[in-house]
């Protein structure tokens, strides 16, 4: 009797198991790759900063002379690039909360389902695709040139708002989508106007997503160099930046001021640079993250 | 809403507040498309300045890029290779890497290793550029000099790639992952029933019934690669030239603009024009990478319900 045996295919079941460890132990492999330069990244930068980073970092101006940076020196830093990138953010999320939440509550509570408001949002989905250095030749030619700002706090931060607004309004829209229409429909039914429900229970309960998304897109803006090194902002700037028409210096311009400089010495220096925007941008995450889990009401 | 507005706004009662209201919100929104039209006038203006004293032949066709230094010559070409080059070389780093990281936590991972993972991976994408050009010039390039048997510069075109893919791996795994997450259970099931392995439905179920959006992820990470500016410029240089070997330095398009944008190019001259037909081409290339992303995305979609 020789019928097929069902079980006679043993052996390529074998095949396959090893075939099948091979692939897992690949795709793990891989999965560590983004780990481990994540880490070697890290490592790397403070590694480099080790023993050039101190207080007076971030409270003297930059120096020319690399020994000036290290401690017991004359005292040299980042400091008006820190307070300049301070600045830029402030202003910055100034003028995104407003127009991104704008935008966002036009978007979901008032558009009507036509073809300019799909318009709109493709367009949205496109900006956000656009190189950031592309905003900031628009940041030149607009704010600096024609406008007449002047390589100034203000075209930078204007700039900076454009590159970072369609993730805002985003992020906004998602958190308003999140509102249950129950919340509205009661309001409306205790006879609140539709700028009442927007503005007392709509608004309200989508704050903490909106604050989350906001912060989370400002992380990304103040650590961007290629806008507002188009906008031109200021490689050596001794004094830290006072007024919004005047010139500005930011931290990740700054560092790469330094990091193309040709004397090694100023690799450490823009290495404890880059450990200072680093703690600001995760500062801004953790509070960020802080946000959304203090403030996050279950609202279904 | 669809059945009837019975709201005061509605009716007429809610005042003139209420509608001065939308029209604000109206413009925040229009805003946007304020930005995109922004953009397109100024790269066309900017460009329509430049082809006066330039061809539009010369410039597309050229080979020799030159601009600030005589004898001045302006084919883009140098500047689109290097460009390619970095792109290219990123996508062949992060698009095995990113799709084997999105199986693996898709198909493999159990849940408490994927939440942990994920944002991990994450933070790779919120790294500022800025800082992987830094990792480039004082990680990866000596590494590269200490173990190659080649001569490596200072600047060279590996370590751009190098660092550019690094940076889009969370683009193509985050992205490919959702895709693959979509797909239902039942399509997995009815593959084990039919006694398919792990590995089996991963490559020939999950993969091909997520195509699209991983299609789609890879697009729309290389139009990041080929905007990418700031680690391209420290890693790979500003020497605008044709070269086959990745060890040497090249220009990429957005490591030319910070050229000039660090120069003192006068407003009017023609490297401040060619700024913008530089703009423009890099523009057009990323625009349609990502209209090519979305139209994959629509056009091979599968829906399951």
């Amino acid at each position: 009797m020789s019928t097929t045996d069902p079980f006679a295919d043993v052996s390529d079941l074998d095949r396959k198991r090893t075939i099948g460890r091979v692939f897992v132990g690949l795709c793990i492999a891989s999965t560590m790759v983004g780990i481990v330069a994540l880490v070697t990244l890290l490592a790397d930068v403070i590694y480099e900063s080790w023993g050039w980073l101190s207080v007076d970092f971030l409270t003297y101006p930059p120096s020319r002379f690399p020994e000036n940076y290290l401690p017991g020196g004359r005292g040299a830093g980042i400091y008006p690039a820190l307070v300049g990138s301070v600045f830029l953010i402030a202003l910055t999320a100034l003028f995104t909360v407003f127009l991104g939440v704008g935008a966002a509550v036009y978007l979901e509570e008032y558009a009507p389902d036509t073809r300019l408001t799909s318009l709109i949002e493709a367009n949205i989905a496109n900006l956000a695709g656009v190189p950031s250095i592309v905003y900031g030749l628009l940041g030149l030619a607009v704010f600096v040139r024609f406008v007449g700002m002047g390589q100034s706090l203000l075209a930078g931060a204007l700039t900076l708002t454009l590159l970072i607004l369609p993730i805002v309004i985003v992020a906004a829209q998602e958190a308003l989508r999140a509102v249950p229409d129950s919340q509205r429909e009661a309001a409306y039914g205790v006879g609140a106007t539709k700028w009442e429900v927007i503005r007392d229970v709509v608004l309200p309960a989508a704050l903490p997503g909106i604050m989350t998304g906001t912060i989370l897109s400002l992380s990304r803006a103040i650590g961007e160099t290629a806008p507002i090194l188009m906008v031109g902002a200021a490689t050596s700037m001794f004094v830290a930046p006072d007024s919004l028409l005047g010139p500005f210096a930011a931290m990740p311009m700054q560092i790469f001021d330094w990091a193309r400089l040709p004397q090694a010495e100023f690799q450490h220096v823009a290495a404890a640079g880059i450990v200072v925007l680093l703690t600001v941008l995760l500062a801004m995450n953790a509070l960020a993250i802080y946000i959304r889990y203090r403030f996050e009401t279950d609202l279904s | 809403m669809s059945s009837t507005d019975l709201t005061r706004s509605a009716t007429g009662v809610g005042g003139r507040t209420d509608s001065l209201v939308r029209y604000v919100f109206f413009a925040c929104a229009a805003l946007s498309v304020l930005t995109t039209v922004g953009i397109i006038v100024v790269l066309l203006e900017g460009s329509v300045e430049f082809f006066r004293t330039v061809s539009v032949i010369e410039f597309l066709t050229g080979t020799e890029w030159s601009p600030l230094i005589e004898p001045v010559s302006y084919g883009v070409l140098p500047l689109v290779w290097g460009t390619l080059v970095i792109t290219v070389g990123s996508a062949l780093i992060a698009i095995p890497i990113g799709t084997a990281t999105a199986i693996y936590l898709s198909e493999y991972a159990d849940p408490g290793v994927r939440s942990v993972v994920k944002p991990i991976l994450e933070i790779l994408a919120g790294v500022p550029t800025i800082v992987y050009g830094f990792f480039a010039l004082s990680f990866i390039t000596p590494q590269l000099q200490r173990f190659l048997p080649w001569e490596v510069g200072t600047f060279n075109a590996a370590a751009g790639a190098i660092v550019v893919g690094i940076m889009i791996i969370p683009m193509v795994s985050s992205l490919s992952e959702d895709a693959m997450h979509a797909v239902p259970d039942e399509l997995r099931e009815g593959a084990y029933g039919l006694g398919a392995t792990r590995y089996e439905v991963s490559t020939d179920v999950v993969l091909p019934a997520a195509v699209s959006g991983i299609l789609a992820s890879y697009v729309l990470a290389l139009s990041r690669a080929i905007g990418e500016t700031m680690a391209v410029t420290l890693a790979a240089g500003m020497a605008a030239q044709f070269t086959t070997s990745p060890f040497e330095p090249i220009q990429t398009m957005t490591a030319y603009m910070v050229q000039i944008g660090i120069s003192d190019v006068s407003v009017g001259s023609i490297g401040y024009q060619s700024l913008f037909a530089v703009g423009l081409t890099l523009f057009v290339m990323t625009l349609s990478m990502n209209l090519a992303s979305m139209w994959i995305r629509s056009r091979y979609r599968e829906e399951y319900r």
